[in-house]
């Protein structure tokens, strides 16, 4: 995992509340059997719309999703994660989160800060001023900024310190790899090994 | 954690297994002896190990499968699902790649996850084991520590071979007296579901004590296992005795000449110690127990063969209660209807549950020399290739053809609708599987959750019935619980010598 500290980019505005894990990423997409790949899948059902915001050229590439409360609820498919972060973003900001989807975010490098709904409506009024531009999220000072606008987001202290070390579960555990060789150099002879085949 | 406190069977093996105590509310980090893996929730996990450029730190404690996609006849030929055949080329490609051992459709190891494991004598007692399935609590049977985990899981056990965890809480499940002739560990585990709950194991490891748990075979042992998650738990399991000795000896896998003596004298230590508090208990009386049947859409509805269907409004509980409504519709049964009144299109002999060769002969020495049920579909399914050897070796082929049920090749078929066996809309099922979820063996089929022994006999008669109702011969019944007493030990005389 790639350690996040700023992140700026194009900001898209998604002005909807209660955006479940199903309407990220449609059921039918979980079938697959790679762990990248889904950007097609992403809001697949609302990107048929030409008007949906995604299919608006002045957002293409964006990195950072503002989002109305209760993001991210519903299934704990950690595909919509896979899928927002495949698509191209490294933020979602809102009021509120799923918890699962929060939880899945942080294992996976997507910063999901939270803000507070008034902040998150501010954001929108600035990004609809001038649809297109920049905005920065700071991990490190725990703010957002767009334009003279700055606004602070909240984090847990422990998701931070993974983001901000790039430290993936994985990489977490790997810290404790002189631990894990001691361990097995005293496990007995006679537990179970698959190989060589028997 | 002090030396002389008295420790649970579940906390021994916990220590056991410390690379890292966590402090400070960190998880514990935990060491993994063996990793089960198969063909559906393993290729993001291999994925992700491909994005990070991480190798698996221990093919050698890593072990493949295919069963949950693969058909269960015609198995030389392509398989037919593009989404099925893309996740077995997947598992194919992957296992290459990464070196793991693989057992492919045709091979003679090839089989269920939870058959293979204990088969090839790799589960073992005071192990942890895990596999990205919840029926990984199959394992605890023989006193190892084994759960089912995710995707992400599947990746962390690969890079690291350990988990982070926080310790579960633990509960005796004291199941005491003899069991009657005709009522097995199946009727055992639904009956404890029925009592605390499908989410009443919620946090839990679940420890099966008590004489009627050390009268049953292995096989019988990982039947009430397998279905702890059904009752919430992520594992259950039972202290290691003579019997788990006897099953694992000679094994291909098992420890073997001076090995065999110390890790007999180890296993013989993991026993709960006297004294030992758990934070939970529960009692079942075995005397009383009768054949037992599921008759809603969880595994916790259920109730003794000889009762009716339950009336909703008597439960007191508004969401009990709306559940058991939901759960009659879709079942299409009436409140008060006797269970055994109740007629099947299908009955499904298989899945992780119970399709060892123990589970076969307890079929096969009910429905020998007999028909099945005009219009009912009997399909029986051996958990592993090596167990459809071993059935036809000892002639239950040949009893389950004739019989007029069709004999298949091993995988999870039936049990889940993800392989071509499934029920269709409307049809009703005897299954030997463990869940009786909405569509779970295909889309609008009912399940009725049952023993063996309850699947042959209303496999017999058309309706739900135990050898007890095939009263034109009794014999059957003395037959039948022969077979399942002498199951463990022509069991090791008879795998070990293939």
């Amino acid at each position: 995992m790639e350690a996040v500290s700023v992140i700026t980019g194009i900001a898209a505005p998604l002005a909807r509340s209660n955006v479940d894990t199903d309407q990220i990423i449609p059921a039918v997409f979980l079938k697959r059997v790679t762990k990248t790949g889904f950007e097609d899948a992403l809001f697949h059902g609302w990107r048929q719309d030409p008007d949906f915001v995604l299919n608006q050229p002045e957002y293409a590439g964006a990195k950072v999703l503002v989002a109305g409360p209760d993001f991210g609820t519903g299934s704990s498919r950690e595909h919509a994660v896979w899928a927002l972060r495949d698509f191209g973003f490294e933020a979602v900001l809102s009021s509120r989160f799923g918890d699962i989807f929060r939880g899945n975010s942080g294992k996976q490098g997507l910063l999901a800060a939270q803000l507070t709904e008034g902040d998150i409506e501010r954001l929108w009024a600035a990004i609809d001023e001038q649809p297109g531009r920049e905005l920065s999220v700071d991990l490190t000072t725990k703010t957002v900024s767009v334009g003279s606008l700055t606004v602070p987001f909240d984090i847990d202290d422990y998701t931070r310190w993974r983001l901000l070390e790039g430290l993936d579960d994985i990489g977490l555990t790997l810290r404790s790899e002189a631990e894990i060789t001691e361990f097995e150099s005293r496990r007995h002879s006679w537990r179970p090994k698959t190989l060589p085949v028997k | 954690m002090a030396e002389s406190r008295s420790l649970t069977l579940a906390e021994k093996v916990w220590n056991d297994h410390l690379v890292v105590e966590g402090t400070d509310g960190a998880p514990d980090l935990l060491y993994i002896d063996l990793h089960l893996v198969h063909e559906v929730t393993s290729p993001q996990a291999f994925d992700g190990l491909r994005l990070a450029g991480r190798p698996v730190r221990r093919p050698d404690l890593t072990i493949a499968t295919e069963d949950h996609n693969t058909p269960t006849r015609g198995i030389n030929l392509p398989i037919a699902d593009l989404t099925s055949r893309t996740q077995i080329d997947t598992l194919r490609s992957n296992a290459r790649e990464f070196g793991i051992r693989l057992h492919s459709l045709g091979d003679v190891e090839q089989g269920i996850v939870h058959v293979v494991g204990p088969q090839l004598g790799l589960t073992m007692p005071g192990i942890t084991v895990v596999c990205g399935d919840s029926h990984t609590s199959t394992h605890g049977a023989f006193g190892a520590m084994a759960f089912g985990i995710g995707t992400s899981e599947v990746e962390h056990v690969l890079a690291t071979q350990t988990l982070p965890l926080k310790a579960f809480k633990t509960m005796a499940i004291t199941v005491e007296g003899t069991l009657r002739p005709g009522v097995t560990a199946k009727d055992i585990i639904l009956a404890v579901i029925a009592q605390i709950g499908t989410g009443g194991g919620q946090g839990y490891v679940l420890e099966y004590r008590g004489s009627a748990i050390r009268s049953l075979s292995m096989e019988g042992r990982m039947t009430i296992c397998n279905m702890s998650i059904e009752a919430g738990a992520r594992a259950g399991m039972v202290a290691p005795d003579q019997t788990t000795f006897d099953y694992l000896e000679g094994r291909p896998h098992a420890p073997a000449g001076d090995d065999w003596t110390e890790a007999v004298a180890y296993w013989k230590t993991l026993q709960t110690d006297e004294g030992a508090v758990f934070d939970a208990e529960v009692f079942l009386d075995a005397d009383a127990l009768e054949p037992f049947v599921t008759w809603g859409t969880n595994p916790g509805q259920g109730v003794s063969l000889s009762e009716n269907v339950p009336d909703p409004s008597g439960i007191l509980d508004a969401n009990d209660r709306a559940t058991a409504e939901r759960a009659l519709e879709y079942m299409a049964l009436e409140a008060g209807t006797p269970m055994k009144q109740i007629a099947v299109d299908a009955v499904f002999m298989g899945s992780c549950t119970n399709s060892r060769i123990e589970d076969l002969r307890a079929f096969a020495s009910v429905i020998k020399g007999q028909k099945k049920a005009d219009g009912v579909r009997v399909m029986v399914v051996p958990g592993s290739a090596r167990v459809r050897i071993e059935a036809e070796a000892e002639g239950i082929d040949r009893i389950v053809t004739e019989f007029g049920a069709e004999w298949r090749f091993a995988g999870c078929s039936m049990c889940l609708g993800m392989n071509p066996d499934q029920l269709a809309p409307g049809e009703r099922c005897a299954s030997t599987s463990n869940r009786n979820f909405e569509g779970r063996q295909g889309k609008g089929g009912r399940t009725h959750l049952v023993s063996p022994l309850v699947a042959a006999a209303t496999a017999i008669r058309g309706t739900l019935s135990s050898p007890w109702d095939l009263v034109e011969a009794p014999e059957l019944v003395a037959t039948s619980l022969a077979a399942t007493s002498l199951a463990s030990t022509s069991l090791a005389s008879t795998s070990k010598a293939v």
